[in-house]
């Protein structure tokens, strides 16, 4: 598993995003998988919207409440993980992996620089 | 705001790991395992809960005074309630409203009251208005409440109480649990068989320990008791039914049996009875029912309903929503126009700006596996 969390930076409301050439992938961490525990429903992005950093982007529900996932930046969202739709239960079994949410391709890539290292997040959850 | 009141067991919630959250001013267990794992274990084996944090009444008066004095409070007959059962009730006020839901048992010459958490006070003061000065009414500090819930419920309390096999739904009995002195009712709160048991505060720790040592069971928070009730189709008062709600609106007429309705031996005589009895001659102008949402997106309480896809003013409400792990769906219960109150009806829940499609469901989502 280490090898998923190589360069991956994090957003303050625990989301992860780890860089793949022209995109960003973006899911949440196990922290926050674990903290919403079981998860029933997702919502995702149109593929191919702009987004601006912190628009509400992603329904996530939980068995037992509501909650949101922001978008970590500036940019157009070019993939959203269909298998999260029809299985939410992934985000609980794999949150760093099989359950990514969206690929985002950044119109701004400084906007990387804002993000937290592996452990400045650490730092942040305790 | 006072600070929160700490069960009785509250080591062993966290010895056992338990997220811990505020429920009615009582530091609660939310959840160990995880809702779903304890939801499916209380549908399939046995779960364990406490639910000390409900208030436990007992009426200082010989059982056939109390249960006649009680019966100006409550809709139900109380003094045809045989020695060794138990009732479920409802405290109504003069508008015909729903003060509080309980459960009244004659444990053979004491009628004790379990009530919820949230409402002690307002029960308490509603008991010592209303009952007459030789009945009175005591709320117990001393004494933790365990609901064992759940297919293996009668297996697991075997070894550790033989008495308990025998009972049936709603039955009452002291009796002893792991050598501890208890008073049990075959009750509970998720549609499934099991019992209520109410243990000496100081000698809870060790009956809990006893039974989450049985291989049937293990431990479940409020997460999975409220999936459980609401699969089950059972109210939360608060929620679901309130000062408000009339009993008939909230389908719970049968719980007022035949003496006390139109025609019988004691008929009327508590609080709101022209309402309440009117409401169930000529029926009432909304009624609670089940709801299933279409799609796969939970609708939660306070979620307003239309009749339509577009337009129109909200026809009700979503009172409690949400995943039922059971059902494998969204579940929801609230209130609709009695027209609309029909198995198989479209209607339409607003989540976040959108009107989701639900049909209108018989309750309960889950049939009711007591031990009749």
């Amino acid at each position: 598993m280490n090898t998923e969390r190589d360069g991956m930076k994090y957003t303050e409301d625990h989301e992860w995003l780890r860089d793949e050439d022209e995109v960003l992938i973006v899911g949440i961490t196990e922290h926050a998988a674990e903290q919403l525990g079981d998860v029933v429903f997702v919502e995702l992005p149109e593929e191919g919207a702009t987004v601006t950093k912190d628009d509400e982007i992603v329904v996530i529900e939980s068995v037992k409440a509501a909650s949101d996932i922001l978008a970590p930046m500036d940019g157009e969202i070019t993939e959203v993980n269909e298998a999260l739709v029809e299985n939410p239960a992934l985000v609980n079994e794999d949150p760093l992996g099989d359950a990514w949410f969206f690929k985002i391709r950044p119109s701004d890539r400084a906007q990387l620089d804002d993000l937290m290292d592996e452990a400045a997040y650490k730092k942040l959850i305790g | 705001m006072a600070p929160l009141d700490r069960l009785p067991l509250d080591a062993l919630h966290r010895a056992l790991g338990a997220k811990m959250g505020a429920f009615a001013g009582v530091e609660m267990p939310m959840q160990y395992a995880g809702v779903m794992d304890e939801h499916r274990h209380a549908r399939t084996r046995a779960a364990l809960f406490d639910v000390s944090h409900m208030g436990q009444v007992v009426l200082d008066a010989p059982a056939d005074t109390a249960a006649a004095a009680l019966e100006a409070l409550v809709p139900q007959d109380i003094a045809g309630l045989k020695a060794g059962r138990q009732r479920y009730a409802f405290f109504t006020n003069a508008e015909g409203g729903i003060e509080d839901d309980l459960m009244i048992a004659d444990y053979g010459g004491q009628i004790r009251l379990v009530i919820n958490a949230a409402r002690r006070e307002a029960d308490m003061a509603l008991l010592r208005a209303g009952l007459p000065a030789d009945v009175p009414a005591r709320l117990l500090s001393d004494r933790a409440l365990l609901a064992l819930q759940g297919p293996e419920a009668e297996a697991a309390l075997a070894p550790l109480a033989p008495e308990g096999a025998a009972m049936r739904f709603m039955d009452v009995a002291e009796m002893e649990v792991a050598g501890v002195p208890a008073w049990i009712s075959r009750s509970g709160y998720t549609g499934e068989d099991g019992y209520e048991i109410s243990l000496p505060a100081d000698r809870a720790d060790a009956v809990a320990r006893a039974l989450l040592d049985r291989p049937e069971v293990a431990p479940a928070g409020l997460g999975a008791r409220d999936t459980l009730r609401l699969e089950a189709g059972l109210c939360l008062y608060g929620q679901d039914i309130d000062s408000t709600t009339s009993p008939i609106e909230a389908g719970l007429g049968w719980a007022i049996q035949k003496a006390r309705r139109a025609g019988g031996a004691r008929e009327g005589g508590f609080p709101g009875a022209a309402r309440i009895l009117r409401e169930m001659a000529e029926g009432a102008p909304r009624a609670r029912v089940g709801l299933r949402p279409a799609g796969r997106a939970p609708m939660r309480a306070g979620v307003p309903l239309y009749e339509g896809e577009s337009g129109g003013a909200p026809v009700g409400t979503v009172t409690s929503g949400g995943f039922g792990p059971t059902v494998g769906a969204p579940v929801a219960m609230g209130y609709v126009p009695a027209a609309a109150a029909r198995q198989g009806h479209e209607i339409f829940g607003e989540v976040r700006g959108k009107r989701l499609a639900a049909t209108v469901s018989d309750l309960p989502f889950v049939p009711a596996r007591t031990k009749r």
